[in-house]
């Protein structure tokens, strides 16, 4: 048995699950009108592959991936694209966005899609551009691009991939649905992913109060694999909380998992690869919780842009201006005045609330009660006060970045300070995650181009053309990019170095 | 984009201010009572009066600055504020005692610094610092014991209202035991005398242990921290303990430190006052033993016979500093 780890801080919150945990998911009916937003996905939006009026089948693409972290949208059902422009997202920042939409034509025909024959006779590269190919992204609520993720699994010596299946949102089952429904395609899934990336070990974790995926997982494993169950409490299944538990490592503060030999996938993403190895289906559907007041609270399986507002008619809900709808959990979701939005790859749950007046927020009393709850051990009520104060290198200093917007803080807060709301603020102010997710895209691109570089280089010998400029271009740039990240590391090492020698200018 | 309203998490503790001060005047309800049944109902009357005025200036001042009085008062502070004033002043104070310390506690040190959750210093402990220096007399006067009528305190504290109080000059314990010391005596002569009670200050051994009960419910209920209050009195142990070690004749016992004057009191319901303490684990430990060796050393040798306001106030002073000092390590952050 392996042995468990605590992580600090944390909550105990009430589950909720009761009421769709055990209730069998329900497939969605074809929806008039889909949405499907260009970027569903951390990285660059995908780019266009259609024009208004195109017929598209089932799992077409209809938007090409525009960079290394990027993927591309499929038509989730076949029809006809009505028109491409900008529709209400659920996005915490924007409003509207890009979107393509499409008129099902009520077929549902499939493209032309084939299976990759024996994965484990299958190149891990290859694996990897079909898994990108397939618009695989983090189904967990993140959506980072699972194949970025896996080619640092490719590139690096992994001791455990995890694949997590701990939903530590109060109300959310979709996970705890899918794996009771299709067991099969997660541990199939989880080895798929385990092979790409030669992981030394491979754990799936699941919360201890999801017994019976426990052991509808306990009846497929086989000594490859472990299956863990992990004590429920709130954000027992983050990153970081989730490695702490299992491992006892901590992911330093400004790396990734990979640097301590870690991969961690999302179940419904391993089942997501299993589906796109056995049958080459790209993400067109996911299982999404409706719950919260609605008549028949329980899992859908959602057709990807399929709107929100169908989704709670088909559990008997007409939306009224007395409730709220939350989409994704109660503690990190997104509240949204309407549900005229899409479900989209990382949308897991859909909750409707009533609206409950507001309670002043009060000034901070210092009672340093957000501190304990803090999984990333920060001082909240001082990340507040430089938050508010627009003392943004303080705010810094005090790690403002290592903050995962869990909520704990402000959940506990007895004066109702929002302190999310100004951490968001000002790490948009500092610009501080564009930064990081800059820095760390530079560093995956210059992985990609080493690693087609190499292949070209070897192709290249076999008399390819074509690719000299490209690559010539390609080194430049990547020189560059390696000249910069340097200078960005030194720089972050001074700033992190208290004292008076820390540096002004910031931007970098 | 999402209103601050409309921000993430979408739920909520039912724990509030008003919910946490209201736990913390419950808890000092047994205290209050024992004090109140050994001095008198003049106790009672200081609380009242003291609320009465806290309740006037906070809903005066906010309306002032322009904010909405109803969700700071109903917030509790005030009330909490006036509680620890009430029952740090002699029962027998005369009614503009307690005007002029609550109007200090709550317009100068709390709302002249910001209103509730800015100011550095504990208003409470101002606010009595203040009517200490500007009133000595009444302030060290106490009423004799055992306790006497309603009629005799309201004669005291209302002087026009008729009614006589048998006062003392100088009796709590504390005073006694250092008048008496300075005068040469030695502990083992005192403590024959009345001002010794079975293993504190007489009478306010039990008000001191009440007072300790309340702040075991605070603990439980999550209302404090361990950490203050273990370090204020670690802070009066050990010191009291070296000194009661070196020379037992003329320093009295941890024992008789720990369970006199304003000590449970200040561990528990004064250094745990959030605003005006460190906010850090480690800090509070630094900051409440600073605040327990301050006690012992202004008791012993303060020209005051309680050090307890003044060993707040002046670390209230270090706070910002200590909070700076004891800033936790982040998860994975080397
Ligand atoms: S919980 Fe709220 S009031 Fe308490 S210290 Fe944190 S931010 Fe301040
Ligand atoms: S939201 Fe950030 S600061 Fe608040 S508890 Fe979570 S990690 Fe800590």
């Amino acid at each position: 048995m392996r042995e468990l780890h605590d992580f600090p801080g944390g909550l105990l919150l009430e589950p909720h699950k009761e009421v769709t945990d055990q209730k069998m998911s329900i497939l969605h009916p074809l929806p008039e009108r889909m949405f499907l937003p260009l970027q569903q996905h951390i990285g660059q939006p995908a780019e266009p592959a259609v024009q208004v009026g195109d017929r598209v089948l089932k799992g077409q693409i209809i938007a090409r991936s525009s960079g290394y972290v990027s993927v591309p949208v499929h038509a989730s059902t076949s029809g006809k694209i009505t028109d491409i422009g900008n529709y209400p997202v659920p996005h915490p920042t924007i409003s509207e966005a890009p979107c393509i939409v499409l008129e099902p034509d009520g077929n549902d025909a499939w493209f032309d899609i084939k299976p990759t024959e024996e994965y484990d006779r299958t190149e891990p590269a290859k694996l990897q551009e079909l898994i990108r190919d397939c618009g695989i992204v983090g189904l967990g609520g993140a959506g980072f691009p699972a194949h970025v993720k896996l080619m640092e699994g490719i590139e690096n010596a992994v001791d455990t991939l995890i694949i997590n299946g701990v939903e530590c949102e109060p109300h959310i089952t979709c996970d705890d649905r899918l794996i009771q429904e299709k067991a099969s395609y997660v541990v199939s899934g989880a080895r798929m992913i385990r092979h790409a990336v030669q992981a030394r070990h491979c754990v799936i974790a699941v919360e201890d109060d999801m017994q019976l995926a426990y052991d509808a997982l306990a009846e497929l494993v086989d000594d490859d694999l472990e299956l863990v169950m992990v004590p429920t409490r709130y954000p027992a299944g983050g990153e970081k909380q989730l490695i702490r538990t299992l491992t006892g490592k901590d992911v330093p503060s400004d790396g990734l998992p990979i640097h301590i030999g870690i991969v961690i996938h999302n179940v419904a993403t391993a089942a997501a690869v299993y589906r796109a190895v056995t049958r080459g289906e790209p993400i067109v559907s996911r299982y999404v919780t409706v719950a919260g007041r609605v008549d028949n609270p329980v899992n859908l399986q959602v057709l990807i842009g399929t709107p929100v507002e169908d989704c709670l008619a088909t559990c008997g809900y007409r939306h009224s201006e007395d409730n709220k709808v939350i989409i994704g959990g109660p503690m990190m979701g997104l509240r949204v005045t309407s549900p005229n939005m899409p479900v989209i790859k990382t949308t897991n749950c859909i909750i409707i609330e009533k609206n409950a007046p507001a309670y002043p927020e009060m000034p901070c009393i210092r009672c340093g009660d957000c501190a304990d709850v803090c999984p990333a051990e920060l001082l909240p009520q001082q990340l507040y006060w430089f938050a508010k104060s627009a003392d943004y290198d303080q705010a810094r200093e005090y790690r403002l970045a290592d903050c995962i917007e869990c909520g704990c803080c402000a959940y506990v807060c007895p004066s109702r300070i929002p302190l999310v709301h100004y951490y968001r603020h000002a790490k948009a102010q500092i610009g501080l995650e564009q930064q990081r997710s800059h820095e760390a895209d530079q560093a995956r691109q210059r992985y990609t181009r080493k690693i087609a570089r190499e292949k070209e280089e070897a192709a290249g010998k076999t008399g390819k053309t074509g690719a000299g400029a490209d690559r010539d271009q390609d080194t430049r740039a990547a020189k560059q990019a390696y000249v910069e990240e340097a200078l960005a590391r030194t720089r972050t090492k001074r700033r992190d170095r208290p004292g008076p020698a820390r540096q002004t200018e910031d931007s970098g | 984009m999402i209103s601050k309203a409309g921000s993430s998490p979408h739920l909520h503790d039912t724990r509030t201010v008003g919910v946490v001060m209201a736990d913390v005047c419950i808890a000092l309800v047994p205290g209050l009572l024992c004090y109140a049944w050994l001095f008198g109902p003049g106790v009672l009357l200081q609380c009242i009066l003291a609320v009465s005025f806290a309740l006037l200036f906070e809903f005066a001042v906010l309306r002032l600055r322009g904010r909405d009085p109803r969700p700071f008062l109903r917030d509790g502070s005030a009330v909490v504020t006036a509680l620890l004033f009430a029952v740090s002043i002699s029962p027998s104070a005369p009614w503009w005692v307690s005007l002029c310390g609550i109007a200090f506690a709550i317009i100068i040190a709390k709302h002249a610094f910001g209103g509730i959750g800015y100011n550095l210093f504990n208003p409470a402990m101002a606010g009595y610092v203040f009517v200490l220096v500007c009133f000595p007399v009444q302030m060290n006067t106490w009423p004799d014991l055992p306790a006497q009528g309603i009629g005799a305190y309201l004669g005291s504290i209302f002087p026009m209202a008729g009614g006589q109080l048998d006062m003392l000059s100088g009796a709590t314990p504390l005073d006694e035991l250092k008048t008496r010391l300075e005068m040469m005596e030695m502990v083992s002569e005192i403590k024959t005398a009345s001002v010794y009670g079975y293993f504190g200050g007489a009478g306010w051994e039990w008000i001191n242990a009440l007072f300790l009960l309340g702040g075991i419910y605070m603990l439980a209920r999550g209302v404090i921290k361990w950490h203050i209050p273990a370090a204020v009195l670690a802070g009066i142990l050990i010191v009291s303990a070296a000194f009661y070690l070196y020379d037992a004749e003329t320093y009295a016992s941890p024992l008789f430190h720990l369970f006199s004057g304003g000590a449970m009191l200040c561990a528990f319901f004064i250094a745990t006052d959030p605003v005006t303490a460190s906010t850090t684990g480690r800090g509070r430990l630094v900051y409440g033993a600073m605040i327990g060796i301050l006690i012992y050393l202004m008791r012993q040798w303060g020209a005051f016979p309680d050090g307890v306001a003044f060993a707040v106030l002046l670390a209230n002073i270090f706070v910002p500093l200590i909070d700076l000092l004891t800033r936790p390590r982040a998860f994975g952050e080397t």
